[in-house]
């Protein structure tokens, strides 16, 4: 974690040169799990600023601070000619309660299969595929996870209304997700009381104040595989703001429900992506 | 959830249900219009990346043009008589970058020009479905 925050750190003097041909904001921002979307729901944009001719790199770094635990995520992402976009994420989630740590890779890619966020009549639908491993995952097969390992494919169809609110532009996007992670793959994959990949559904909602400022709210349903802990759906109400073409700043209220036994866990999201080239 | 849905949806039909001035006059009518107009072709006459699409073309009938486009779209009182979109950029090859470039400087003339931001965007909304004649032609 520490070397892919410094490797950020140090790929931020190219952000100065960058500037992709996309629209300011239309790349949204960067989920937890390194895809472009909102915070906690995978949208049907890219990540980064390339149109078709380009191709582009971000960077990102998160930490939500809830009640017991905190994850720290920070990843990168490949926008090649706004086709497909290869992500990879690590994510460090502190077990306050446990004084442990719980961490994994996830590697993403992400097809745009039609449409245009801004342009096209009917809504931009991508296509994505994410490979989830856990580094220990004694905490996941102590609750009862099948496996250490999984993939998630999801389908999500997202639109831009210009002007629709207000005169304000107002962003939706809905997918469904079919999956097998408990807690996003963090205790691990599949369950003594269910182990199959179930479909859930995700969404997420937001109007733009200007060309820089948006606020909006997500959902995430989720499995409850485990017989021994409860999983919630999470929800988060967000204020994301593009100052340029060169970075965005996230700033969030999220509810990830109970965790592994836990009162429902609350807190502050922070998340900041730069776009490098 | 449920609670924060049915907000976003009663100011969605607020939104509607609120009467607004014809966008026309809301963008200045003819004087704004021409001003915005004016402004938009110095900024693309000025700009590196998207000056060469107009090498060729006539600035001042090109103002006169996109002055009666635009008031034709705004639900002016005019009737645009120039060429398709399409034909227009027929074997110019508009890339979707350069596109953009020119929706930011259009956008930066309507800012110049004080036009508040959900004006902006109704206009745009109009102007957007026009993209798929102008690009990669």
């Amino acid at each position: 974690m520490r070397v892919l925050i410094l490797a950020l750190v140090a790929l931020l003097p190219m952000s100065a040169a960058a500037s992709g041909g996309k629209l300011l904001a239309t790349p949204g921002v960067t989920t937890f799990e390194g895809t472009a979307g909102g915070g906690i729901v995978p949208w049907a944009m890219l990540a980064g600023y390339a149109t078709r001719e380009e191709t582009a790199v971000s960077g990102f770094v998160t930490t939500a601070p809830v009640d017991d635990f905190r994850l720290d995520a920070a990843g990168l992402a490949f926008n090649l000619h706004d086709r497909v976009e290869l992500s990879y994420a690590r994510h460090r989630l502190t077990v306050e309660p446990l004084s442990t740590e719980i961490t994994q890779d996830v590697f993403g890619v992400k097809w745009r299969l039609a449409g245009d966020i801004v342009y096209s009549r009917w809504p931009q639908v991508s296509l994505g595929l994410q490979y989830k491993r856990l580094s220990d995952p004694s905490i996941a097969f102590a609750v009862g996870a099948r496996d250490e390992d999984g993939f998630d494919a999801y389908i999500t169809a997202s639109k831009l209304h210009l002007g629709a609110v207000f005169g304000r532009n107002l962003l939706w996007s809905a997918g469904v997700r079919a999956t097998r992670a408990n807690q996003a793959g963090l205790l691990g994959f599949g369950g003594d009381e269910d182990d199959d990949h179930a479909l859930m559904p995700e969404a997420s909602l937001a109007v733009f104040f200007n060309r820089r400022v948006a606020v909006g709210v997500e959902y995430r349903a989720k499995p409850d595989n485990l017989a021994a802990v409860t999983e919630d759906d999470w929800m988060d109400v967000f204020l994301a703001v593009f100052p340029n073409k060169r970075v965005n700043v996230t700033l969030a209220w999220v509810n990830l429900g109970e965790i592994a036994g836990t009162r429902p866990q609350r807190g502050a999201y922070v998340s900041v992506t730069g776009y490098f080239h | 959830m449920r609670t924060w849905l049915a907000l976003l949806l009663s100011v969605a039909i607020a939104a509607c249900a609120t009467p607004r001035p014809a966008l026309y006059d809301a963008l200045g009518g003819e004087v704004g219009i021409e001003r915005i107009s004016g402004r938009f072709i110095a900024a693309i006459a000025d700009d590196a990346m998207v000056r060469p699409f107009f090498a060729h073309s006539n600035l001042d009938r090109f103002h006169e043009k996109f002055s009666e486009h635009l008031c034709d779209i705004a639900d002016g009182p005019c009737d645009y008589a120039g060429d398709s979109m399409q034909r227009v950029h027929d074997g110019m090859q508009v890339d979707e970058a350069s596109f953009n470039r020119v929706v930011d400087l259009l956008i930066e003339a309507m800012n110049d020009e004080g036009i508040a931001h959900g004006v902006q965007n109704r206009l745009l909304a109009r102007l957007a479905p026009l993209r798929a004649e102008i690009i990669y032609r």
